[in-house]
Parts: C-alpha cells; structure tokens; sequence
C-alpha cells in the first residue's frame, strides 16, 4: 500500500520512531525498546512508515537496519511551505482589497 | 503581515493567524459580504463566484471556484453561528453538480474569530476536520491548485520571455 508522509506523521508513536532513526539506523529491537507498546505495535509502525517511503532498509547479517530517508522529510517542508504560500496570497489579496475600501 | 500556519494531523486541525492594517468592522465586511468575498477568497489564479450567500445562523454561502482553464469546484458553508465582529463558525463542505453536500468529500467545521488589536484586526481561523485523511485530501488539493498556480507563473514568464 502507498502512503505518503502526512499519515506518517499523523501518529505520535510514529513520530517518536521518526526521531529516534534520524540520529542513527537502528533495528525494529533496538526502536521497541524504547516504548512501552508492544514489539508488534511498534513493528506495525515501522511498516506503515515503510508505506509511506520513509525509510532505508540495510541488511546486517540477520539484522535490519532502518534508517530515516531525509529527502523525504524537506518534501514535507516543501509541501508546508506551498500551502502557507496559498494562504498568503489570499490573505495579500485581502490587504488589497482592504486598503480599498480605507479610501473610500 | 506575517501569516502563521498550524496544521495538527493528529488532531486534524489546520490554523491560520493573519493580522490587518484595517479596523474590525471593515475586515467583517470582506469576510461576510459576497461582493467582497469574490475579490479576495480564491488564491490567484483561481476565481471566487458567490452564487448565494445569506449571512445569518443556519444561512448558507454557495459559491464556485473558478480555475485558470475554466475547472470548476462547487463549495458550500453553513453558517453557524454569529457574533457580530467578533466571531463566527459552521462548516464547510464541497458540493457535486447539483449543488448538494458531496459526502465523499471531506467536511471540515471551522471558526473565524476577529480581534481588534488598536488599528489592526488580528483574524485566526481554525478548521477541525473529522480524521486526519480527511485534512490530508484536502491539503492536497491544496497542492494541486498551489502546482497551477506555479504553472501559471511559468507561462507567464513564458509569454514574457517571447515577448522580448
């Protein structure tokens, strides 16, 4: 299934995990250690952000390394700012419109 | 004047903050009076065309967004409830081509509130949507007009461009 990078975010657990892998690749062990949710829930959440294409895989052995896909996380700046850019321009026609009617 | 943007996913809540070099009671009037709505409430390139509004509790605003290539997006508020210049709320919905609630899309319940902060009106809008899929189809929407507004600039360059 493909997800995209708000419904990544739109889970506090899921952000947690976010963080956590922007420091260093860990294992899906390693993250549930640091919840106290069950090794499923977590595992659960690491393929969801798998889905939403957030994440690098690096097989070690018989270990799996997540890690954070950071060009991932600016196209959710990009996406932010495009719709702060949307409001901003409407909100600017309002000045305009405003200062018209001041000077009437 | 600086415009503040929250979107909350979890909450699925989107908020705007902006303030304005004009009293209450003109800010009021863009934001309740259709022939005033239609100059400011779609972004550029997009068209606002009320086709009716009643500005009273239970009132609807029917209205068209109006793209760049003639596309069209039927919308419709319910008004709520009113507090003259101070605040009012309903909701907000987009509508199919009879004019009807679309229920496949999302319905968000809002709130404009007006504050008067010496000459200026500081006005903050907070949308709840009911799941945050429901936000994420709309911001995308969003992006969508935000990318033809993007085009539009590129073809005007364009035309400038050959002009010269």
């Amino acid at each position: 299934m493909r997800r995209d990078i708000f419904q990544a975010i739109s889970d506090p657990t899921r952000r947690a995990i976010i963080a956590l892998i922007a420091f260093q690749s860990m294992t899906p062990n390693a993250i549930a250690e640091h919840f106290n949710t069950s090794r499923q829930a977590i595992s659960k959440h690491i393929r969801y952000l798998s889905e939403c294409d957030l994440l690098d895989k690096d097989q070690q052995g018989r270990e799996i390394y997540y890690q954070l896909k950071f060009d991932k996380i600016d196209e959710l700046n990009i996406w932010t700012s495009q719709i702060k850019q949307i409001w901003e321009g409407r909100f600017n026609q309002l000045d305009e419109l405003l200062e018209k009617l001041k000077s009437k | 004047m600086k415009t503040e943007i929250k979107i909350n996913m979890e909450n699925a809540t989107f908020e705007a903050r902006r303030e304005y070099d004009a009293p209450v009671s003109l800010v009021w009037r863009a934001y309740t009076e259709a022939a005033l709505l239609d100059q400011w409430w779609a972004p550029k390139p997009w068209k606002c065309e009320t086709q009716s509004l009643e500005f009273k509790p239970g009132g609807k605003w029917i209205y068209d967004m109006v793209g760049p290539n003639g596309e069209r997006h039927g919308a419709i508020q319910i008004i709520n409830e009113i507090e003259f210049e101070k605040q009012f709320s309903g909701i907000d919905a987009f509508t199919d081509e009879n004019g009807n609630i679309n229920e496949d899309m999302p319905v968000a319940s809002w709130q404009n509130s007006f504050i008067q902060t010496g000459n200026r009106t500081l006005v903050v809008t907070v949308a709840k949507y009911p799941n945050p899929d429901s936000l994420n189809a709309v911001l995308k929407m969003g992006m969508e007009q935000g990318l033809s507004m993007a085009q539009d600039g590129l073809d005007e360059l364009l035309d400038s461009l050959q002009q010269n």
